[in-house]
């Protein structure tokens, strides 16, 4: 035989279900990220008392699809003087950093394409911030003024939040001792706890850190429309204007994955080993066949014929699920599935949660000022998970040198690192009060940073 | 055999980018160019599966320095940029320095025996099953074996970000 088609055999024949995963991730994510982007409409109409999207399709589900046809058939626009190649290359860079990151995660305990990757969650953060580079290239080859504002804010903030971000994964880290995705929920499941319960301050850092990094509100300076437009994104249309989204829709779910992983204990359904909480298995069929049923009690409401097929196709759809799901629970051969799908389950209901938690803040908060901003990470997050990981670590020591109880150790550190938070607090008022009363003019931010806006 | 195509591609995609980040005058594309050279590098460290060091390259070089890199090339006026001279004119240390690496690499691949068939292997190679987790293995060696060194470089980089920071403080 030809060793080319030889080799090439070889390697389909070892990689075969790697290939699939990666091949589903890429067909999967922009249509998860348009019904995202739905669902985020949706919650925001909700809040405002409005009803949000309703002409396409049923109550709107099928406005994802029609604005991937409109933004597919837009004009692409390249404005006088940009940088062609940069301008091309800047938002494939941001979309395909974002979805690399994602083939480092684990959907489930069967679901992963990095099986063995010796760095597992390391590969996930580092590629995934490397979706910064298209955005600051982007800005730049767009030759116009709110771009380049948009690029240059976002670099400094996406800069400060991932050294915050990434020292709350270390207290994390230490805790399960290991860099493997798989081997860190292991690790949730031997402890019998979530980190989340262990080492909550910096779970509450990394939710902070990760809405910075992603360029949501309250955080969106990059693209504040009230300032810049639209940012690093001003001068782009069509198909690279959806690059971007995509990209940034991709990243919420990487950052959801990460938390999910190191604190919310993975794919663990909760208590995994209390015995009697067993019918916790049996929740995602029937979580699924509710959702059927609830669909088909609201088909017969629907005014449209067309509507009511929609409705009824939608729960068909949730049945299927949920016989996928039920089955293997009743019939013994099947056992063995249980634990992938389920796992399935609970990783993809968690993410939603994060992501929920994600759109629940936007609609709340009102956005900061740039210089506020940087006061947040520099003075107060960054140092407080610098002593949450000094304070883990002493824990640690405790309990591997001299036997002390897990939770015994565990708990002062969430005390200490709390101590902290409060005294870093009254210094920023402190410098704020005295800021205020030495500086007349009250407009004048006090750091006095360039790329301020 | 798809070692061999895999290590090509990466090596080729490196010297070339190499070559092009040296010739643009662009310095926005010459960065590119530079990631693609780091990007292509950390790809052939990771089929030496020494995969901390290519998440290190990542981390470090594409998302660190070359951001900043680009953060500062930013600010710089590229009209001005462009008219200015392209080379300096070290040429002959340049010539000297490049002859004394050659030569450098040669003698380390001279040295290094030859199997028949199979191509330089380094003296101590470990056969490609058998390597310790890199991870492991890197930690193992910077906290135990070379403890001194490592600290004494932490406390030295401490010390040029705190210079870094009061130089860039405004005198008050």
């Amino acid at each position: 035989m030809n060793p080319i088609i030889h080799a090439v055999l070889a390697f389909l024949q070892t990689w075969w279900v790697e290939l699939v995963c990666g091949v589903v991730i890429v067909a999967v994510v922009p249509l998860v990220a348009g019904y995202l982007v739905l669902l985020e409409r949706k919650l925001m109409a909700d809040m405002q008392a409005r009803l949000g999207p309703m002409r396409v399709g049923p109550h709107g589900l099928l406005q994802p699809i029609a604005d991937a046809l409109k933004l597919l058939i837009k004009e692409d626009i390249i404005p006088d003087h940009a940088d062609k190649m940069i301008f091309w290359l800047a938002p494939v860079a941001s979309m395909t950093a974002a979805l690399t990151a994602m083939g480092g995660i684990a959907f489930g305990p069967s679901f992963l394409v990095a099986r063995d990757i010796n760095v597992g969650l390391l590969f996930v953060v580092g590629v995934s911030s490397m979706g910064l580079l298209g955005i600051m290239l982007g800005g730049w080859a767009s030759n116009s003024h709110y771009s380049i504002m948009g690029s240059l804010r976002s670099t400094a903030q996406l800069v400060s939040y991932e050294t915050a971000g990434g020292l709350a994964l270390i207290s994390g880290l230490l805790l399960a001792g290991t860099l493997k995705i798989r081997a860190i929920v292991d690790a949730q499941e031997q402890y019998g706890v979530w980190f989340v319960f262990l080492v909550p301050v910096a779970f509450f850092i990394y939710l902070v850190a990760s809405i910075a990094e992603t360029n949501r509100a309250p955080f969106d300076l990059p693209e504040a429309e009230s300032e810049l437009v639209a940012g690093y994104m001003t001068e782009y249309s069509g198909f690279r204007w959806a690059c971007y989204f995509l990209g940034e829709y991709a990243n919420m779910i990487v950052v959801g994955a990460v938390a999910t992983t190191l604190f919310l204990g993975g794919w663990l359904r909760p208590f995994p080993h209390v015995r009697w909480m067993n019918w916790l298995d049996a929740v995602p069929a029937v979580f699924t066949a509710a959702v059927g049923a609830y669909c088909v009690y609201r088909a017969g409401k629907q005014p449209v014929r067309v509507q009511v097929w929609f409705m009824w196709g939608v729960a068909l759809t949730c049945f299927a699920v949920a016989l996928i799901l039920g089955v293997p629970l009743l019939v013994a051969p099947l056992k063995f599935m249980v634990p992938g799908l389920n796992g399935a389950f609970w990783f993809l209901l968690k993410i939603s949660a994060y992501i929920y938690v994600f759109m629940w803040l936007r609609f709340t908060l009102p956005r900061y000022r740039f210089d506020q901003l940087m006061h947040l990470g520099w003075y107060i997050l960054i140092p407080l998970a610098i002593v949450n990981v000094l304070a883990v670590g002493m824990a640690m020591i405790l309990e591997m040198q001299y036997g002390w109880n897990r939770w015994l150790a565990m708990l002062p550190t969430t005390m200490i690192t709390l101590a902290a938070a409060l005294y870093l607090l009254y210094l920023n008022d402190k410098r704020a009060a005295a800021a205020s009363s030495a500086a007349p003019p009250p407009e004048e931010p006090s750091t006095g940073d360039s790329y301020a806006g | 055999m798809l070692d061999k195509v895999i290590f090509f591609f990466f090596a080729g995609v490196a010297i070339l980018s190499a070559g092009l980040m040296v010739t643009r005058r662009n310095a926005m594309h010459s960065a590119v160019f530079l990631i693609t050279t780091l990007l292509a590098t950390a790809g052939i460290f990771l089929q030496l599966r020494a995969e901390f060091l290519f998440i290190a390259q990542i981390i470090l070089y594409v998302a660190g320095i070359m951001v900043l890199f680009i953060f500062v090339i930013m600010l710089v006026s590229l009209d001005v940029a462009v008219h200015e001279m392209q080379f300096s004119r070290q040429k002959w240390v340049a010539l000297f320095v490049t002859l004394a690496l050659a030569l450098e690499v040669s003698v380390m691949l001279w040295s290094s025996r030859q199997v028949p068939g199979q191509g330089f292997l380094l003296p101590n190679a470990v056969p490609a099953g058998k390597l310790p987790p890199n991870t492991e293995a890197l930690a193992g060696r910077l906290f135990d074996a070379y403890l001194l060194p490592f600290e004494i470089a932490s406390v030295l980089l401490l010390v040029a970000m705190v210079g870094a920071v009061v130089m860039a403080k405004k005198r008050t």
